[in-house]
């Protein structure tokens, strides 16, 4: 699953005050490997501002994954047949792999998963908003699945060809699990459409509570995105938050004729002249005050991620005090 | 010859509510490593139970099914160990709340992996060709699950002094509950009987040596056992299951004719 939070500012602006240390010779190397579309490896120079940018970026992006797993997590024990329990629980699990995956990711630029989940907890980094609205039914469960993890996939195919060759290749296995997922929702979902009036009633529910977080999930328009520019010029980002907006939208609709739900906006039609679906206007104000902080689930998605942290703190240490014994039992056997 | 139905119940409710309390966990472990681990060891049970469900569900016929098994049966039909329904905590009374303890979960999975091994060894070699075949598979689920809860147990016995307190707290809590194992329940005594699975009792030597060998390497005491035998496994179960069932099959009973 993932996320606007690319985009997403922390309160740093690595790219106005990142000193670069690097001679005419390497950073022509830099120059000359973006422009021909390459791929910057953890071992070459690279401008300070650019590393933090990635560092940022798919820092932002493993905590979505692991603060991601709490909203469906929250299902998992309600599910309400075993072939969707164990989906489910599958999947929560793929969550928790991609956030292995991306801190490995991170790692490579110089920062410690350790470092990177205080900063999380502290609230200096910041994960998806989406995650911050409630799970509500289990047809929740099916459209996060069907609408947030298909927007997460028109954000993550681009990052397949990122120019940090690390996070591009984690991205191609992240997206093939989460194309699957996305499927999956849809299945679950078309399932419960063929069902009773009240498991319908339950999917148009969930669906008219997450479509419009969905369509902020791309972020805001190119012209007001803090981070677009620089991150396009560096092969980071490849298509801009617009475009892929209504990319989105436009495979959307019909797989929504095929559930036979309505998407919650009375101003979504065909405009033949663009051969695109136009769409009503999103509320950003509610889009940055959840960002900011203030959104229905922020405290409780950071305050069980902290417990969970924390509760598990002396399983951490056991593990770390029994290498440590063993270490020093086979250095004096050795002896 | 196949098992009785009752047997097939007993196996695929002790795995299901298993399932369901390591998946407890999910989003909520200590490190991310072990959410993946306790994840599949999850994903492992409710395979099980869902083979072992959907035998029981061809031999009772109609429109018997897995689900119709798992979410539309109550408590007192449930015939699964207690030892598997208790919270992934200490000893509190039903309802109470208390958090979460990893030590509790290891423990908990370690003395009913060791079981299952051995169990389902046996049970390759069962007169009930569907049930030797779905051993043949838990069997190598079992062993793993065995080997990473055993080396946890290790690692907290011999790791601080705060694991290993919270290790030994949780073998003294949850030893006595293995004493059901061995007595047999009327479902078991007719498996014998018809030659679909062995006599428990039969398995405990080697539990025995498992358990004893690993709680010695972790430096981690047994204690003696007396007392009541709990006995989930007649249909009497502890507070908690009621609570477990409750959750689980919420949404499955208020949508009777629902499809998922």
């Amino acid at each position: 699953m993932y996320t606007q939070a690319m985009d997403v500012p922390d309160g740093s602006n690595p790219a106005a005050s990142a000193p670069d240390s690097g001679s005419p010779q390497q950073r022509a190397h830099f120059d000359a490997t973006i422009a021909a579309d390459g791929r910057i490896e953890p071992q070459d120079w690279m401008p300070e501002a650019y590393r933090q940018t990635l560092l940022r970026q798919i820092s932002q992006h493993a905590n979505s994954e692991i603060v991601g797993m709490l909203p469906e997590g929250n299902w998992i024990s309600r599910a309400p047949s075993l072939k969707r329990k164990a989906i489910l629980i599958a999947k929560v699990q793929d969550e928790g792999g991609h956030g292995l995956y991306l801190y490995g990711a991170a790692e490579t630029l110089g920062t410690s998963r350790a470092d990177m989940i205080a900063a999380l907890h502290s609230g200096r980094a910041k994960y998806s908003s989406i995650f911050n609205y409630p799970a509500l039914s289990w047809a929740d469960v099916g459209v996060i699945g069907w609408l947030v993890d298909g927007a997460a996939i028109m954000n993550q195919i681009p990052l397949c060809r990122c120019s940090y060759g690390p996070y591009a290749r984690a991205m191609i296995r992240i997206c093939k699990e989460e194309s699957f997922h996305q499927r999956q929702g849809f299945d679950a979902l078309l399932a419960m459409m063929r069902g009773t009036p009240a498991q319908q009633a339950m999917v148009q529910d969930a669906v008219n509570r997450w479509w419009w977080k969905c369509l902020a999930m791309f972020g805001p328009p190119d012209a007001d995105s803090e981070h677009s520019a620089q991150s396009m010029r560096w092969g980071i980002k490849r298509i801009g938050n617009d475009e892929l907006r209504q990319q989105f939208i436009d495979a959307t609709v019909p797989q929504a004729e095929v559930l036979g739900v309505t998407l919650p906006d009375p101003e979504l039609k065909w405009n033949a002249e663009r051969s695109h679906y136009d769409h009503g206007a999103i509320d950003w104000e509610e889009f940055r005050s959840t960002l900011a902080g203030y959104g229905p689930c922020n405290r409780e998605r950071l305050a069980t991620r902290v417990a969970a942290h924390e509760n598990g703190r002396w399983v951490r240490e056991a593990a770390l005090a029994h290498a440590r014994k063993q270490q020093q039992r086979n250095t004096e056997d050795a002896s | 010859m196949t098992a009785p139905t009752d047997y097939l119940l007993q196996l695929a409710d002790t795995a299901l509510v298993l399932a369901q309390r390591n998946a407890e966990w999910c989003g909520h472990g200590p490190v991310l490593e072990e959410d993946v681990a306790m994840a599949n060891l999850a994903l492992d049970l409710i395979g099980q139970a869902r083979l072992l469900y959907q035998h029981a569900a061809t031999c009772i016929g109609g429109a018997a099914s897995e689900d119709s098994l798992a979410y539309f049966r109550d408590a007192a039909e449930y015939r699964c160990l207690t030892l598997v329904e208790l919270p992934n905590h200490g000893p509190r009374s039903g309802g109470a709340f208390s958090q979460p303890d990893y030590a509790t979960t290891i423990v908990r999975n370690f003395f009913h992996a060791a079981l299952m091994v051995t169990l389902w060894t046996e049970l390759q070699q069962s007169s009930d060709a569907q049930l030797a075949g779905i051993a043949a598979r838990a069997r190598k689920e079992a062993c793993y699950h065995l080997h990473h809860c055993g080396d946890w147990l290790v690692r907290f016995g011999d790791g601080t002094e705060e694991s290993h307190a919270r290790a030994q707290a949780a073998v003294d809590h949850l030893l006595p509950y293995t004493e059901e194992f061995w007595v047999p329940s009327p479902a078991e005594l007719a498996a014998v009987s018809n030659g679909s699975a062995p006599h428990p009792a039969t398995l405990r030597a080697a539990w025995d040596g498992d358990v004893n060998a690993t709680l010695t390497a972790a430096t981690l005491r047994r204690p003696v056992q007396r007392g009541y035998v709990s006995q989930g496994k007649f249909g009497l179960h502890s507070e908690h299951l009621s609570y477990l069932l409750a959750e689980m099959q919420c949404v499955a009973r208020a949508h009777p004719e629902g499809v998922w």
